[in-house]
């Protein structure tokens, strides 16, 4: 049967598979870089071997080997290819001793059922690889962009002097571009970017205060024909954004020719108002959702004690229950905030040239000429939903906590 | 049982309950009163939803109520070439081979108006979509229209001078008197001009068709009414200062030649006084008026019939036309039929649209099943740090995702660079992995896969561990334990996360036009198309209908397997 404490460490023929493939496998990189693919996975798979040999065997000190492997890696490395060299060279030398010792001494095992088979233990670590994969796949394209708006050249690919880490390569050109700050930009960005700031408040405003109302009144018990009037709501969600743009495309048209002619007014002004009322309607179902879904855990004890104590309703809801359902207000208005910010469908379809907002400028800037300030300006709106993402979070840990309080 | 007697004292509400019902504090009946309560509840839930229902109905709703109208709406034709359309009626489309020299006749007219308020060129168009070439038809054919008149109004001024001044023509239309006026006339010819042109508002006309005229010269007055109406008041003009369109003249020699003309200018300028027109009336004008021939010779293209057949299949106000294009048939006279084989690109991009929505929906599964398994089995500290991952993308804007793989996927991308770099591939033939199928593919999954794996996670976390424990401890290996027993009850997160999946994908428009090219595009980059470039905008609307049907019903059925009360967000 299987054993359940392992003392006895792995032998080396046992274990030589992963080493030769780990080394041989890097070896193969680093080998096809330098145009000898099969012989750097030769010389890297044996002399992943043989230091193992070497370390198991005759040193028979782990710690001693672990630095005498980074050391000689990252040595290697620098000689090799200056300080990014060394650098990986450090860090690759680090995973090959940790990789000797943790198949050596079983601890791999550590964490797992004592009585898993090998098999098992196995497609663990497989499954592991592929979910890291996975992930990978999903942040590396964010991440990648952020590095490469430092670039110093019109590029969207690495430099050679970015891979060597010369400070030459790299250069806030593009951060300048956006802020209007080199000679040879239009201001078109900082003019979006006010435009979007403009836009994306005002709407988010429309949406919440109209939202919240609704939210409470959707969240009586009593409410007649719920079901109906929910699903109108959150239409605006569910309708693919094209058709809501095909519509209202026809829609405003008309509606702002009618304001210019028969109210007479300013041709800019009519543009933001039918840019801010269609931002401000396909903000709304997440006010809603967000909003009801706060109202689900609010005790409603709480305005009937206010109500016993003489506060009329108004005073009940900014005292009582403003205060209670306001995280989730707060993050529907940042869902709302960014539906806005983020929209370029519905903007494209019925503002001017005088509304184009930052996602608006940046489409054009994909499709048409593609200037590396698009990189600049994704890693400003990278690190903004960030920020988002956290206040959330923040918010959704204060929501409940105050519910925990409330006794319900 | 019965009740002691001095309860009556204490409790009222009870004692009285014996003869009409419980009676709330203030005396009236409890039913009664709980009644109103409710009612008051119910007004006021309905108060605080009331502004925001009324705010998406009139800039959501309506709008979307709007495209769907605009996509059977066809009465630019009828608008534009009335008499036309109507005498078109009395053609049965073949034979005879052309429609008969009337409505030859009513086109000539319907078509000088349009030209003079410049409204034929959108009717051109608006054919164009059908057949090839009208549009250049009815611009070429709007440039010669007068030649015709303008000869006409030489012989005129032949024969008295008075012809060329406005005053001589609307002396000769305008009613001498209360009972000589046609107000009927008028308010026909007042609403043609309003088709034509939109709203006119009320305008001061200072114009009156007279009745005894319009017996002698009915097709001269009715165009002569037409063309006041629009002097007056689009271009708000004294209408008896001004001469008329060089239709009137071709009109006035038409009427001329019909055979009760000699009676009726007779009974005319037996009441009136000396007018040019009597002096005409005695020459014979023997002007050949054939409007076939006429249209015939400004451009070939109206001897063709299936010129005349497009223009009677789509003279109706209210069509099916549109949704016939969208699905790459079209109207004819005998019904739908297919389009030629050169104009059938809708339906293999309806085709491709689901297609390659059914691909990222199921490379979302893939992809996401692993990772929400993970997630849901991890403990919770580790899992919400890898939950960030997931929710990071989700929060980042779109176009940045998308920017972020127009870089990673470009032939000089990060990619291919890198396989350069290591060798894989050789820098003269690097992956074509953008502006096509595969581009759409790979950054739609990459969007669309935190909406997979949300719902995923919140399903499998309420799968209890001990149902797959219980299965092994019965003799289940791992993969028939997982496949018998776990994976049964994580399908209802897969089915939430597929049709959310799906229903965003087959809207898409912004990322696939980035990365999709020629070949990797959805139907809704046709319908911008339509909207913004070839401005066919019945189509774009139909197109919009027909997908919006598609998801509503996914929604239905969405609704029906999840609920839409479960859509949680983040």
């Amino acid at each position: 049967m299987m054993q359940i404490t392992t003392a006895s460490p792995n032998s080396l023929i046992k274990i030589s598979p992963i080493l030769l493939l780990f080394g041989g496998g890097s070896g193969l990189v680093i080998g096809n870089v330098h145009d000898a693919g099969i012989v750097g996975m030769a010389i890297s798979a044996a002399s992943q071997l043989s230091l193992a040999f070497v370390y198991f065997h005759l040193l028979k000190n782990e710690r001693l080997a672990g630095w005498i492997n980074r050391l000689g890696f990252g040595v290697f490395g620098l000689i090799l290819a200056g300080i990014p060299g060394g650098i990986l060279g450090f860090i690759w030398g680090h995973l090959s001793v940790w990789i000797m010792y943790w198949t050596r001494n079983r601890r791999y095992r550590e964490r797992l059922l004592p009585y898993l088979t090998t098999g098992q233990v196995l497609w663990h670590y497989a499954f592991r690889c592929l979910c890291a994969l996975i992930f990978i796949f999903l942040i590396a394209p964010i991440l990648v962009v952020m590095p490469l708006s430092f670039n110093a050249e019109d590029f969207f690919t690495f430099t050679d002097k970015m891979l060597r880490f010369d400070p030459d390569g790299y250069s806030l050109k593009h951060y300048m571009d956006f802020l209007g700050l080199r000679e040879d930009s239009n201001g078109e960005w900082l003019r979006s970017l006010w435009n979007s700031l403009i836009i994306a408040p005002i709407a988010t405003l429309i949406s919440v205060s109209l939202g919240t109302l609704a939210a409470i009144g959707l969240s009586q018990s009593n409410m007649p024909a719920k079901r109906t009037i929910t699903a109108i709501l959150i239409s605006p969600m569910i309708v693919p954004l094209i058709i809501s743009a095909t519509g209202m495309f026809f829609f405003y048209s008309a509606l702002g020719n009618w304001m210019e002619q028969s109210i007479g007014m300013n041709k800019d002004l009519v543009g933001y108002i039918k840019v801010i009322l269609a931002h401000a309607v396909l903000g709304i179902p997440f006010v809603i959702i967000t909003v009801t879904a706060t109202l689900v855990g609010f005790d409603r004890s709480l305005t009937r004690a206010a109500a016993n104590m003489g506060a009329n309703p108004i005073t009940t809801f900014f005292r009582i229950q403003m205060p209670l359902i306001l995280p989730g207000v707060i993050s529907g208005g940042l869902f709302a905030f960014i539906t806005s910010f983020d929209e370029v469908v519905v903007v494209l379809f019925i503002g001017s040239a005088s509304q184009k907002t930052l996602p608006w400028q940046m489409f054009l800037g994909l499709r048409e000429q593609i200037s590396p300030t698009i990189l600049a300006v994704a890693t400003i709106l990278v690190a903004l939903s960030i920020a988002l993402l956290t206040t959330l979070e923040l918010l959704r840990r204060r929501s409940e906590r105050l519910r925990g309080m409330s006794p319900a | 049982m019965r009740t002691p007697v001095f309860f009556d004292d204490r409790y009222p509400m009870i004692a009285t309950a014996k003869h009409n019902g419980i009676l709330a504090a203030d005396g009236t009946p409890l039913k009664r009163s709980l009644a109103r309560a409710l009612r008051r509840e119910k007004l006021r839930a309905l108060i605080l939803v009331m502004p925001l229902l009324i705010f998406v109905l009139l800039t959501f709703i309506t709008p979307i109520a709007n495209m769907l109208l605009r996509s059977i709406d066809n009465t630019i034709v009828g608008d534009t070439i009335l008499y036309t359309v109507s005498d078109l009626n009395d053609w049965n489309g073949s034979d005879p081979p052309l429609p008969p020299e009337n409505v030859f006749r009513s086109l000539y007219f319907d078509l000088f108006i349009a030209v003079e308020t410049k409204r034929h060129t959108r009717l051109g168009s608006r054919l164009n979509y059908e057949q090839t070439g009208i549009s250049s038809l009815f611009r070429r054919s709007g440039r010669k229209l007068d030649d015709i008149g303008k000869e006409i109004e030489k012989t005129l001024i032949a024969s008295d001078a008075r012809w060329t001044d406005g005053q001589t023509w609307f002396d000769l239309f305008a009613a001498r008197n209360e009972g000589d006026a046609d107000p009927e006339l008028f308010d026909r010819q007042f609403l043609r001009i309003q088709r034509l042109q939109g709203e006119l508002g009320n305008i001061d006309i200072d114009f009156m068709p007279s009745k005894s005229i319009a017996k002698a010269l009915p097709l001269a007055t009715r165009e002569y009414t037409a063309w006041a109406i629009h002097t007056a008041s689009i271009e708000g003009e004294d209408i008896a200062q001004t001469r008329p369109w060089e239709s009137i003249p071709v009109a006035l020699i038409y009427d001329m030649q019909q055979p009760d003309f000699a009676i009726e200018i007779k009974n005319w300028l037996s009441q009136s006084s000396p007018h040019p027109i009597e002096k005409l009336s005695t020459e014979s004008i023997d002007y050949p008026l054939d409007f076939t021939d006429i249209l015939r010779k400004i451009h070939k293209d109206w001897g063709d019939i299936e010129v005349w057949q497009t223009i009677k299949v789509h003279s109706n106000d209210y069509t099916s036309g549109y949704f016939l294009n969208a699905v790459d048939m079209r109207k004819s006279l005998d019904g739908p039929t297919i389009q030629p084989e050169n104009k059938r690109i809708l339906i293999t991009l309806f085709i491709r649209t689901v297609q390659m929505s059914l691909i990222i929906t199921l490379a979302c599964i893939l992809l996401g099943y692993p990772v929400a398994w993970l997630m849901a089995n991890l403990p919770m500290r580790t899992a919400n740090l890898l939950i960030i991952l997931v929710l990071l993308p989700f929060w980042t804007s779109l176009l940045v995702r998308t920017s972020a793989w127009k870089v990673m996927l470009q032939q000089q991308g990060v990619i291919n660079e890198t396989l350069v770099w290591l060798g894989v591939v050789a820098t003269d033939n690097r992956l074509e992995i953008i502006n096509n199928q595969i581009g759409t593919i790979v950054a739609m999954t990459h969007i669309l896969l935190p909406f997979m794996i949300l719902p995923m996670y919140s399903v499998m976390q309420t799968i209890s561990p001990s149902y797959v424990r219980a299965a092994k401890s019965l003799g289940a290996n791992d993969w028939t334990a997982f496949l018998r027993v776990y994976f049964p009850q994580s399908i209802p997160g897969i089915g939430a996360g597929s049709i959310l999946v799906f229903i965003l994908s087959i809207g898409y428009y912004i990322t696939p036009e980035i990365v999709g090219g020629t070949d990797g595009v959805f139907i809704s980059n046709r319908i911008a198309y339509h909207i913004s470039r070839s401005l066919n905008w019945g189509l774009a609307a139909a197109l919009g209908t027909i997908l919006l049907m598609v998801v509503l019903v996914l929604y239905w059925t969405y609704d029906r397997i999840v609920g839409i009360d479960n859509v949680k967000l983040g």
